[in-house]
């Protein structure tokens, strides 16, 4: 194989199934034949049964759709501050010098270690998750944000400001639309980041949610649950991610170069 | 007679990391209507900054423009300027590049249309109205970024090293096109570049920059008639042109050389 070297299609994807497969295969193996106790690893056959133990009694349907309530509503609540902050951040130095240092430093402080805060602003409720969710994302996104936005070449600034365009007008009329790629990978990004926080903000006061239902089974030591649960967490990342990449594809194909 | 620009006593000082960094140091300039001045000088001499002064994107240390006998505050609509690398919107078809150049006029919808056509036309981009920046080569993507600096009719046209990019055939025939377009919409060109070939071809008048600062060291008259067919390089008169700017600008170029060297 040459470094970089293209592949055909059904080679790719053939990898892509194969090689899950082959794990599947070993795990199913390992647990079969005796080699590990169900209690430190459940098979994938009870996984499976778990699965369709909580879809019967509408357990995953209302799980799920709380977290993703909490997901949609803590992410887009990042998203709609993080964009108008990071656009002026990246395109004014100095609400890059108030913002940037201080933003830098709170994207680093531990969230589950705010979630005692949380509680005592947001009460137990619903709110209260989506803060924990807003805190792990808005800092880091608004962060990229401002690098997507200082990507913009400065001569389109420059052509724009040539144009009679005000700064107002050019931000959103230049530097957002050429930006908005690097933008749209940042969406991407974060809302992986939001599904890993999920389980932490659903760690306290939570009656449902798939992180409460992981936390519970924790206490139990019901590992087939834990594991459906974080394999579900997984694969509806794995879907959103999905939908942003097919959706950027759309929107963005001018800045997919041909060459 | 008035001169279309005039540039007096202009200062331009940076804070760079090492101190202030003069660039520009009491340079003055006229420049006629409808004059093509092609500026060069070695790299680093402050060419790209002059430009940006009379754009109005870069404020001055000190100094006065005047453009029509008015001072030069900001970028207005009365100057247009094509960038070195492509400034095109990638996002817009060729044809809404254009025509984003006219959204601060008053014009109505058809007559923009109408203009935007013409211009196509006039940069040889018919049929490439709906194609996408991606889709086009340097070359025409230099000819969309021609047409939006001059489809709103600016009376001053800056250049900054638009033909840098291009391959030596593509420069010739972007240089004729220049020539042709600007024969067509006659208006005052200030074009740096850093071909002596090329200035010579396309410009009444070449000013080579001393290095940094940036002062006129040599301000000449480009005496060959026009239109001048592209053979015009090969002629001894030319030659003769030629040899004078190269030995200025070689000059200039040991100076710059002695003066990083010995920073
Ligand atoms: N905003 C700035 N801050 C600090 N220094 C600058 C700035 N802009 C330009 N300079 C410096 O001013 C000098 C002249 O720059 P300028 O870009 O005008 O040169 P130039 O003649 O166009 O060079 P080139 O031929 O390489 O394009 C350079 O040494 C450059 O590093
Ligand atoms: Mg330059």
């Amino acid at each position: 194989m040459r470094l970089r070297a293209p592949i055909s299609r059904r080679l790719y994807v053939g990898a892509s199934i194969a090689f899950p497969l082959v794990l599947l295969i070993a795990w199913w193996w390992v647990t079969t034949a005796g080699y590990v106790r169900p209690l430190f690893l459940p098979s994938p056959q009870s996984v499976v049964a778990e699965g369709w133990r909580q879809i019967e009694e509408g357990i995953l349907w209302r799980d799920a759709s709380v977290s993703i309530y909490r997901i949609v509503a803590g992410w887009s609540a990042a998203t709609v501050l993080a964009l108008p902050i990071g656009i002026l951040m990246g395109n004014y130095r100095l609400v890059e010098g108030a913002l940037e240092p201080l933003v830098s430093t709170i994207r680093y402080m531990p969230v589950v270690a705010l979630i005692p805060l949380s509680i005592l602003w947001a009460g137990i409720g619903d709110a209260q998750k989506i803060l924990i969710l807003f805190i792990g994302t808005f800092f880091q996104q608004v962060l990229m944000i401002m690098n997507n936005t200082k990507a913009v070449d400065m001569t389109l600034i420059r052509a724009g400001q040539t144009l009679g365009f005000s700064n107002g007008e050019i931000l959103r009329r230049i530097v957002l639309p050429a930006s908005m790629p690097g933008i749209w990978d940042t969406f991407r990004i974060t809302i992986g980041w939001t599904w890993t926080y999920l389980v932490v903000a659903e760690l306290v006061a939570a009656q449902d949610g798939l992180g409460r239902r992981i936390m519970d089974a924790q206490r139990y030591f019901a590992t087939d649950t834990i594991i459906f649960g974080t394999i579900f967490i997984g694969l509806l990342g794995f879907a959103t991610d999905y939908l942003f990449k097919v959706g950027g594809r759309k929107m963005f194909g001018w800045a997919e170069t041909t060459r | 007679m008035k001169p279309k620009l005039s540039i007096r006593d202009l200062n331009m000082v940076f804070e760079a990391e090492g101190g202030p960094l003069t660039v520009i140091d009491g340079l003055n300039l006229d420049v006629a209507t409808n004059e093509f001045v092609a500026i060069v000088g070695t790299s680093g001499c402050g060419k790209s900054t002059l430009l940006s002064i009379v754009g109005g994107l870069t404020e001055p240390t000190s100094g006065t423009l005047l453009l029509d006998d008015r001072p030069i505050i900001g970028p207005g609509r009365d100057r247009g300027f094509v960038f070195q690398n492509y400034s095109l919107f990638e996002w817009m078809t060729v044809e809404r590049n254009i025509d984003f150049a006219l959204e601060k006029s008053r014009m109505g919808r058809a007559e923009r249309r109408e203009l935007v056509s013409e211009y196509i036309q006039t940069v040889g981009l018919a049929g490439f109205e709906k194609a996408l920046p991606k889709q086009l080569s340097g070359g025409m993507r230099q000819r969309v970024a021609i047409a939006r600096a001059l489809v709103y009719r600016p009376s001053v046209l800056l250049m900054d090293e638009p033909f840098g990019a291009l391959d030596a055939q593509t420069r010739g025939m972007m240089q004729e096109l220049l020539l042709k377009v600007w024969d067509e919409h006659k208006s005052t060109v200030l074009f740096v570049t850093h071909d002596v070939d090329e200035a010579l071809f396309l410009a009444d008048r070449v000013v080579v920059l001393s290095s940094r600062p940036g002062r006129i060291k040599n301000d000449l008259n480009v005496d060959i008639p026009r239109p001048r067919p592209y053979e015009v390089i090969t002629e001894s008169h030319f030659a003769e042109l030629k040899r004078g700017v190269l030995h200025d600008i070689r000059e200039e170029t040991l100076k710059m050389m002695a003066i990083e060297g010995a920073s």
